[in-house]
Order: structure tokens, then C-alpha cells, then sequence
């Protein structure tokens, strides 16, 4: 053990330089918290150990909700993609969503020049061995060169680095993701300070060398070619992209599988952690699904600067030379070259349920986890938790208010909300379908529905807030207008309405009503009843599925304002649930354990029946007469 | 304290000449005003609070009336529960009562926990704190036990039939969902707007059916079809007559049958009896010649339970065996009455013919045995040995207000897909049906979606 020395003083520390930690730090400092940040390996900050993508449906929308709370992701994908495209374009606006393939290495050097670029904000290599807790609370940690770092806060923000284990056929080895260094002296000491863990299992694909594909019996996947864009402060679009390309695996791939099925650590009897299903590895898929003849295969670019591509869909723990036969298994890829081995990687995983909505440990005050370590997967769900730990500790540091999100304020919300009452038992994905309200966290609205808040708490700049001001301004007064103003039968405006066969107007009517129809779009009305000055694409956008949409979102909204009733029901922290006579043992037990902080939060917990929550109820507004009454 | 609108029948059931269904909340003079209309047009809305009146209360959708009420309105904070409060004073009787509280519920009150007006009444202040356990047991307790048992019996076919329906749902949101969350995903066929609508009416007809038999329930709506027979003079009027006295029942002409089928209405111990074509009975007491008659047959075999009446002074006759016969297989209690008489009947030979079916022995010119033969027909109810052929699947109120509501949302569904609007907008429609269906069967979880998507498909980008 080297000499121990003080190296410092913070408001917040965060550990790891992942994808949640960077929003992490970057939120932090942002919210004026003195901020250090400490990583294994400086060349990998924002690493992608996996696919080289971000966005999709529910994900990409997380995206747009850290961007419009300040936040980095977005803007540095804007910068440094390769490809976007927007998917569910043929469905409502409440599903699209953007998705982005990266180039890994510009996406990491972008991020890197962003941390170091910003204000309050310290970047350090540096192995974190132990924190610093007195009376359980967080003082500051302690690395492995002996460096004291103190602060108010702490976020731990380790990925699938906590006594990872990289697992290749029989073999096994302790190993972060991509052969970098595990933390283990972190990871015994986070058990060691009474964090409960979990065993989870994650994987990924091999890589092959895009010179050596053929892909002329493949189909191409370009990107859109309308300008797209994650961050609403980007004007830079970039318009040279790459294709990825389409494959699906064949009939031999089927059976080398099978063949070798006992030589996948899944399949071997060897004890292996909890994997995702929504991401099954290709053994998983073919095992589970054995009446599919193919399996898709996407080829991804992992840049601009390098031939080498990712083989999405065919993530695998199979032994490398069995790996080799696999990919040559696959039309277009016969000949190609593996660059690097698919794997499994297990790691430890904090119970989630020991969180509060804020992301700090309710065991120990000031400290804070986020992202993969939290049980969840995927770099945009980690980049959310992180942004909101990172305020949180911020907040705490500072002495300002917490920040929580709700699930109907966005995807973010929903992410955190589960996490911290439902728990997860397996790597959390967000999905589109874990969102009750997602008519109203839609990608098109999340400056709408954030910035306002994230402005409040100090994650949102003036000049920002500006523009969303006078954004909201002007899709307010063209709805007004379209409710005003009147559209009289004319022989112009059958001529307009035929364009998209929309049936001739008979009587007179508001316009609001006219665009109502399905088939009549902003840019018709508009020419019948022009506005005063020309409105934008994106304002247009607003105005366009809230006329269209109104009874959707009235009725989403007041299913909201319902939730917001048990919302407000706060249960109080010192409650003493072994007091109250009535509630259900099973019920009895998770509330114990998660501690909601509201009837709402009570009653979306598994185990928790409706009969308990109404006994809660009761209890608690005892309480609050009794008090009165004294 | 804000909180939805609630319903229940306030009076013990089947019993009493009136009954009472309260209706407590915010909205409660709103949905009592969509239903009851007074003879001079006045709306409740409009009245002074702590008034009594009268009128008619009419089912919006259908326009028909569906029964002749006072009804009190009393606005808070002056009320039982500090809420507004409407109770609706109407014909006593499970028929009239229930198609009260069904048209509240569907016109959007929710059926009220038990105990949920004193709790109320609590959370709101109007009660103090040394009521407060009183309050948690009510909470707790469990629904009347003999309509919890009557309703057990029934709920394992809901559920089942409630189960398929929230199953076709899932397999048609799932699907849904993979399309949105996995838009590249190609192994799974899109779920496009006609299917949809194809699914949702399929699902819309299946519910229009099992409200059908709700409609036209037995249990607990109408009782358990019950025929007295016995030949004449063996006492089939003094055990109706005795049944109706002790259970003091509702005489009721149903509606769209003709006016000399008259049927009797009784609750014994809960369990919900309707004697039917006791007007026959009456009339002529010639129920065995008329086994003969077509019509007479139908009657037996639609009903639920046989109260067999032998004649205790007598030993059995041809006749009585005949009547054994036309009842074999059925639910039958066999009533040996005029025990106040010299005995001829040989009763081991009756006991042996009625195999399981229990053996009672009354006299009911004394009013002896009256109770026991309750008690058999409670015991036979309960113990679950009943099964009508088309024993009513949904006759709680509750059920009945969610599969209306569940109706409704796929209505709007398919109101919506037929005008174009986007299917995953539709989905919202029916992700809220699935879940009102789960509310009858007690299992709304979101998760099950979750779950149904990645056992169904095989997900990769």
C-alpha cells in the first residue's frame, strides 16, 4: 500500500468516465458543483464496448431528454456520426424515434474534448479503491496510488467494470469490457460498506475486417437522407454517410450451433449470471426460437478511420475457433477475417431497489450510482441516470432541492422509476412499452417538456431557455389562431383539400378543425389561412399533432393529473411499517425494502395490492389528523 | 381530498321492500343527473342540497327505464362521507337493485371497496380516531361469505373466458410493440390497421356476449331457478307459501313475459331463489299431469333446483316415481311433508331412490323443518355440487361495470383505426382494455406485456 497523501476537495467526485459518467460530470459541473472525475483509462472515456450505435426507439428519446437538460450525448452524436436515420416514420409521432450509428473513435475524442473544455470540471486518471464513509456518509475515496480525494459527494459510476469476467468458450478471466482492467478492490469494498449485488451477464459479437466481406450478397441500409439531428442546438448537419449492410444467417450457422451448443458457457452447466433477453446471444436465439429458418444480421461500420465491422445479431460466448466457422457461416461473410472475438462479459450489479429516485444509496448519504452498474443496459438509459445522479449530487453538494423526474415527464423518468421500485432481474432495456404515458414523451417534444425544469435546477442555459420560451410562445399563438380563425368554402380551398383527397368543405370552419382530419397537413391550411410571418419546421411540427392528437393527449394528461393525486401522497421517511396492523406480509416486506416515497410509487410495487396501499393511506393521513388534533 | 366516484348498494341484499344504492364523491351528482330524470325536468344539479325527489331513472345509452326511484341528494360538507353523496331509494329486491348500481357504474361510478364509505368518511375528517381499527377492518374484510362462495363458483369460468379475451389482446399489442421497439425487426408480420380492427371486433363481440349473460344472469341477478313439484295436495302452495313468508319476497312481473308467469323472488341464507311458474302452481296444483306437456318439460329443464314434495301420510305411488324419473340427474331436495300425520311413506325406500340428493322432512302446517330444508339448500348451493347448464358467468356488478368499460375503450379503438388514426395510437385504446379486463380477474401488471414480447419474438437490433 503506497503512502497515503491529500490530493483534494470537491463537491462531487464521479467514478468512471463511462457513458453515464460523463453526463454525470458534465451535470454536475454545469449545475456550478466543483467536479472531479476520476478514470481507469483517460483514451477510454465514452467507450462503445459494444455496438456503435445510439438512439432507437424509447433510447433515442432519452437522447433528446438529455439534450434538452443540458446534456452532451446528443450534440457529440451530431458530430461524430456516420449514418442517422429515423425509424417508425409510417407510425404515430408518439413512436418515432432517431437512431445514429457512430464512429467509436470520434465519438470518445469529441467527449474527451468536451469534459476537458468545460468549467468546474477536473479530469483524472486514477483507480478508485475505496470511498471514505463516516456514519454513513460519504467523505471522499481513496485511490490506488494512495490519493485522498474528499468531497460532499460521490457518484459511482462503474459499467460492467465491478469484478468483471470476460467469458470465451471454457475460458474465463477477470477483465473490464474489451480486455481492460476489472475493478475489484471497488467492487469488495462497495460489499464490504453493505451494498447488495447482484450477478448479471452481458455479451457482444464478433468483429471482422470490411475488407474482406462480400458484400454484394448482402442489402444495403443507408441513412436518411433528409438532415437529421439529436440536439435541438445543432445547425451542422453531416451529410456524407456510411451504409450498414443487411445479412441473415444460413442454414449451417443453425447447425454449427447446435453441434457445439455444450461448448457455450450458457449451455455447459457453468454458472453464469442473468443475461438479457431482448438481447439473446445467437445461441439463445436459436435455441429458443428453433422453428426460425434465418436470423437477421446487420454489418455496422465501426468508423470512418477503420475497416472494422460489427457483426450485430450475432453476439456469441462460443469458443474462438467455433467463432470463425460461425461468421464464415454467413453469405457475404465467408471470407471475411475476424478482427476480434465475440464474449460474455458477468459483472456485479447493485440492487437497484436500494436506491433512492434520486440515485443516491439510501444506505449511505451523498453517495450515488448510475448506469450499467445499476442493472440496466444499453450507453443511452446509463447516459440519463447519469445526468440525473450527477444533478442530484450536485443538488445535495450545493444545498439546493433534489431533482427527480416523473414517468410522465420523460423516458428518463420511467427508467429511474422502475429501477428504484419495481427493481430489475435481469439488464434493463427501456422499451416504448414500459412508458404508460409515451403519447406525451414523444421525441418531437422533449424540449417542451424539459427544458422549463431543467432550467429551474440549473441544467439549462439562459440562451437555451430563451429559445424555448419563444418557441412554446409561437406554437401557443398558432393553435389560438387556428381555433379563431375561419376557413369559408372557396373553390381555392376544395383545390387544396384535393390535393390529398380530403373531401370539398361544405360549410365554413376553424381551421383547428380542418387540420384535424387525417389527411390535411399544416402546410394545406396554411396556404388557406395564412399566417402573419412563416413559421418553422419544428414549431409546425407541435402545432400539428397537438391539433390532430388533442383527444390522445387530453385524455394521456388526465390520466396523469390522477397519478399526480397519489403522487402527492407523500409517506413519510420515518415510517414504521411493522406499526401498522393489516398490510400484507409480502407487501409488508417490499415496502420495507424499497421505502416508496409516495402512494403512487406504493402502489406500482410488485407484491403491493391495492387493499395494502388503501391501509397505508389510512395510516398515513391518521397520522397527519392526529397531528392536527394535538 | 380528492377521490373518484363510488357506488355500492347501501341496503343488506334481497331483502326489504326498498333498497338503498349510494353514490359518494366528486362527481356524484353529475352521474346521478345523466340517469334520473323527474317528471317536471329538474336537474340535481340545480336542487338545494339535503332534498328528497322523484322520478324515473333511464338508461342514457338504451333509453329505457330501468326503475322508479326517490332519490336524495345531499351535498357536502354536510354528508356521511364529507362528499356529495346521492342515494337512490329504489324497489327492494336483487333485480331492481343491481340494474341500479350496473347503470351507475357504467355511467362511471366505481363499485365502492367494502367499507370504502366509512373510510372515507374517515380520510375526510367526519370520523374520529377512535374508529380508526374499525376503520382497517372493514378494509380487510372480506365480502359477504355467501356471495363471496356464490361468487367463487363463478369466477373460475370469468376468469377463464376473461382470460382468453386479455390473451388475444396481448398477442395483438405485443405484437404492436415489437413493430415499434424493433422497427427493423422483419420475422414479425406488421400489425397493420385491419388486423386490428379485426382483432378488437372480435374481442368487442365476445364481451357483447358474456354481458348478454349477465343480462339475462340467474344468480344473484335473477336467483337460482327453482320448480316446486309434487303431486296435488302434497303441500307444493304451503312450502311456496312458507319459503315466500319466511324470506319475505318481491313479487315481480319481468318484463317481455306474458302477465300470468309470475315468479317469486326469495333469499334463503343468500343464496338468491327465483320459483319459477309458481303462478302454475297455484292454478291448478296439476304440475304431474302436465310433465306430459312440452312446455312443463322445458320448465324442468331449465331449472337449477328441484324442491320434490312427497306426502309423508301416504306411501309412494306410481306418480311419485314418474316424478323421480323426469328429475333424474338434477339438483334436487326431496321435501317429505305433513309429518304432523300418521307416517305411511316408507322413507329408507325414498332415501335410497334419492341417492345424493338430501332428504327433508317437514310439516309445514306446524312450520317444523322449514329450517332445515334452508339449510339444505344452502348447504347445496355452497358446497358447489350446483351446476346449472348455463349458470350465469358475470353477475357481479363490478364485473359487469369493468366489462362495459372495457367495451367502451375498444369501441373508441375502433372508432379511432377506422379514421385513420396511427396503430400505435389505437394501441393506447387497447392497452387500457386489457388492463380494465385485468382489473376482473386482479392482474393489471405491465410487466406481462413485457414478458408476452420476448416470448413471442426472437429480438435482436
Amino acid at each position: 500500500m503506497p503512502n497515503k497523501y491529500e490530493a483534494g476537495t470537491f463537491d462531487c467526485i464521479v467514478i468512471g468516465a463511462g457513458h453515464a459518467g460523463v453526463e454525470a460530470a458534465l451535470a454536475s459541473a454545469r449545475m456550478g458543483a466543483n467536479t472531479l472525475v476520476l478514470t481507469l483509462n483517460i483514451d477510454m472515456i465514452a467507450f462503445m464496448p459494444c455496438n456503435p450505435s445510439i438512439g432507437g426507439p424509447a433510447k433515442g428519446i432519452v437522447v433528446r431528454e438529455i439534450d434538452a437538460l443540458g446534456g452532451a450525448m446528443g450534440k457529440v452524436i451530431d458530430k461524430t456520426h456516420i449514418q442517422m436515420r429515423m425509424l417508425n416514420t409510417r407510425k404515430g409521432p408518439a413512436v418515432r424515434a432517431l437512431r445514429a450509428q457512430l464512429d467509436k473513435v470520434l465519438y470518445q475524442q469529441e467527449m474527451k474534448r468536451i469534459l476537458e473544455e468545460t468549467e468546474n470540471l477536473t479530469l483524472h486518471q486514477g483507480s478508485v479503491d475505496e470511498l471514505i464513509v463516516e456514519d454513513d456518509e460519504i467523505k471522499g475515496v481513496l485511490t490506488q496510488v494512495g490519493a485522498i480525494y474528499r468531497a460532499k459527494t460521490v457518484i459511482v459510476t462503474t459499467g460492467t467494470f465491478l469484478r468483471g469476467e470476460i467469458l470465451i468458450g471454457d475460458l474465463r478471466y477477470s477483465s473490464g469490457p474489451n480486455n481492460q482492467m476489472p475493478s475489484i478492490n471497488l467492487a469488495n469494498n462497495l460489499r464490504a460498506l453493505g451494498l447488495e449485488t447482484v450477478r448479471f451477464k452481458t455479451g457482444t459479437p464478433p468483429r471482422v475486417n470490411s475488407r474482406t466481406i462480400d458484400y454484394s450478397k448482402t442489402e444495403i441500409q443507408p441513412g436518411d437522407e433528409e438532415p437529421r439531428a439529436f440536439s435541438y442546438e445543432t445547425t451542422e448537419f453531416i451529410t456524407d454517410q456510411l451504409p450498414c449492410w443487411l445479412t441473415y444467417t444460413a442454414p449451417l450457422t443453425h447447425e454449427i450451433i447446435n453441434d457445439n451448443l455444450r461448448l457455450s458457457p450458457m449451455y455447459s452447466g457453468e454458472e453464469v449470471g442473468t443475461g438479457p433477453r431482448y438481447c439473446p446471444s445467437i445461441e439463445d436465439k436459436i435455441v429458443r426460437f428453433n422453428d426460425k429458418s434465418r436470423h437477421q444480421i446487420f454489418l455496422e461500420p465501426e468508423g470512418r478511420n477503420t475497416e472494422e465491422v460489427y457483426v450485430q445479431g450475432l453476439s456469441t460466448s462460443l469458443p474462438e475457433h467455433i467463432q470463425h466457422r460461425l461468421i464464415a457461416s454467413v453469405p457475404g461473410l465467408e471470407n471475411a477475417r475476424m478482427m476480434r472475438p465475440g464474449y460474455a462479459i458477468e459483472y456485479d450489479a447493485i440492487i437497484s431497489t436500494q436506491l433512492k429516485p434520486t440515485l443516491e444509496t439510501k444506505k449511505i448519504r451523498g453517495l450515488y450510482t448510475a448506469g450499467q452498474l445499476n442493472g440496466t443496459s444499453g450507453y443511452e438509459e446509463a447516459a440519463g441516470q447519469g445526468l440525473m445522479a450527477g444533478a442530484n449530487a450536485a443538488a445535495r453538494a450545493l444545498g439546493k432541492e433534489e431533482f427527480i423526474l416523473g414517468r410522465s415527464d420523460g423516458y428518463i423518468g420511467v427508467l429511474i422509476d422502475d429501477l428504484v421500485t419495481k427493481g430489475t432481474s435481469e439488464p434493463y432495456r427501456l422499451l416504448t412499452s414500459r412508458a404508460e404515458y409515451r403519447l406525451l414523451l414523444r421525441h418531437d417534444n422533449a424540449d417542451l417538456r424539459l427544458t422549463e425544469i431543467g432550467h429551474e435546477v440549473g441544467l439549462v442555459s439562459e440562451e437555451r431557455y430563451a429559445k424555448y420560451l419563444a418557441k412554446k410562445e409561437q406554437i401557443d399563438a398558432e393553435l389560438q389562431r387556428l381555433r379563431d380563425v375561419t376557413v369559408k368554402p372557396s373553390p381555392l380551398v376544395d383545390e387544396i383539400l384535393a390535393e390529398t383527397n380530403s373531401t370539398a368543405l361544405k360549410e365554413p370552419m376553424k381551421g383547428f378543425g380542418l387540420l384535424k382530419r387525417p389527411e390535411v397537413t399544416y402546410n394545406q391550411v396554411g396556404r388557406m389561412i395564412p399566417a402573419e410571418e412563416e413559421l418553422t419546421a419544428d414549431v409546425i411540427e407541435q402545432v400539428e399533432i397537438f391539433t390532430k392528437y388533442e383527444g390522445y393527449i387530453e385524455k394521456s394528461l388526465q390520466q396523469v393529473e390522477r397519478m399526480k393525486k397519489m403522487e402527492n401522497k407523500k409517506i413519510p421517511e420515518d415510517i414504521d411499517y411493522d406499526a401498522i396492523t393489516g398490510i400484507a406480509m409480502e407487501a409488508k416486506t417490499a415496502l420495507k425494502e424499497v421505502r416508496p416515497l409516495s402512494i403512487a410509487q406504493a402502489s406500482r410495487m410488485p407484491g403491493v395490492n391495492p387493499a395494502d396501499v388503501s391501509i397505508l393511506l389510512v395510516y398515513i393521513e391518521q397520522g397527519k389528523i392526529a397531528k392536527v388534533t394535538n | 381530498m380528492n377521490f373518484d366516484t363510488i357506488a355500492a348498494i347501501s341496503t343488506p341484499m334481497g331483502e326489504g321492500a326498498i333498497a338503498i344504492v349510494r353514490l359518494s364523491g366528486d362527481e356524484a351528482v353529475q352521474i346521478a343527473d345523466r340517469v334520473f330524470h323527474s317528471p317536471n325536468g329538474k336537474q340535481l344539479m340545480e336542487e338545494k342540497s339535503h332534498t328528497i325527489h322523484y322520478g324515473h331513472l333511464i338508461d342514457p345509452r338504451s333509453k329505457e327505464t330501468v326503475e322508479e326511484v326517490m332519490v336524495s341528494l345531499m351535498k357536502a360538507p354536510k354528508t356521511f362521507t364529507r362528499e356529495d353523496v346521492v342515494e337512490i331509494n329504489c324497489h327492494g329486491g336483487l333485480v331492481a337493485v343491481n340494474r341500479v348500481l350496473a347503470l351507475l357504474l357504467k355511467e362511471g361510478a366505481r363499485l365502492a371497496e367494502p367499507g370504502e364509505f366509512t373510510k372515507r368518511a374517515f380520510l375526510n375528517g367526519r370520523i374520529d380516531l377512535s374508529q380508526s381499527e374499525a376503520v382497517m377492518d372493514l378494509i380487510r374484510a372480506k365480502t359477504d361469505r355467501a356471495m363471496n362462495v356464490a361468487l367463487g363458483q363463478m369466477e373460475g369460468k370469468l376468469s377463464k373466458l376473461v382470460g382468453e379475451l386479455r390473451q388475444a389482446l396481448i398477442e395483438t399489442l405485443a405484437q404492436v410493440e415489437v413493430n415499434i421497439d424493433y422497427p427493423e425487426y422483419e420475422d414479425v408480420e406488421e400489425m397493420t390497421i385491419p388486423h386490428m380492427i379485426e382483432k378488437c371486433t372480435w374481442v368487442n363481440k365476445e364481451i357483447e356476449k358474456l354481458l348478454k349473460t349477465s343480462a339475462q344472469g340467474k344468480i344473484l341477478r335473477e336467483g337460482l331457478s327453482t320448480v316446486i313439484i309434487g303431486r296435488p295436495n302434497v303441500g307444493k302452495s304451503s312450502l311456496l307459501n312458507s319459503l315466500v313468508q319466511e324470506n319475505k319476497a318481491i313479487v315481480t312481473d319481468i318484463a317481455g313475459t306474458t302477465r300470468d308467469i309470475i315468479e317469486e323472488y326469495v333469499n334463503v341464507r343468500g343464496v338468491p331463489l327465483r320459483l319459477v311458474d309458481t303462478a302454475g302452481i297455484r292454478e291448478t296444483e296439476d304440475i304431474v299431469e302436465r310433465i306430459g306437456v312440452e312446455r312443463s318439460r322445458q320448465v324442468l329443464k331449465e331449472a337449477d333446483l328441484i324442491l320434490l314434495v312427497l306426502n309423508y301420510a301416504e306411501a309412494l305411488t306410481e306418480e311419485d316415481h314418474r316424478l323421480f324419473e323426469a328429475i333424474e340427474g338434477m339438483d334436487t331436495i326431496i321435501v317429505v311433508n305433513k309429518t304432523d300425520l300418521p307416517a305411511k311413506i316408507d322413507l329408507d325406500e325414498v332415501k335410497a331412490i334419492a341417492g345424493n340428493s338430501s332428504v327433508v322432512t317437514t310439516s309445514l302446517l306446524e312450520e317444523e323443518g322449514v329450517i332445515e330444508l334452508e339449510e339444505a339448500i344452502s348447504s347445496l348451493f355452497f358446497s358447489g355440487t350446483i351446476e346449472a347448464e348455463d349458470m350465469t358467468y358475470v353477475s357481479n356488478a363490478r364485473h359487469i361495470g369493468l366489462l362495459h368499460n372495457a367495451k367502451d375503450i375498444i369501441n373508441d379503438a375502433l372508432i379511432a383505426a377506422e379514421s385513420g388514426v396511427p396503430v400505435d395510437m389505437v394501441q393506447i385504446d387497447v392497452t387500457r382494455a386489457w388492463e380494465v379486463l385485468g382489473e376482473i380477474v386482479g392482474d393489471t401488471v405491465q410487466e406481462g406485456l413485457i414478458n408476452q414480447l420476448f416470448s413471442q419474438f426472437c429480438l435482436g437490433k
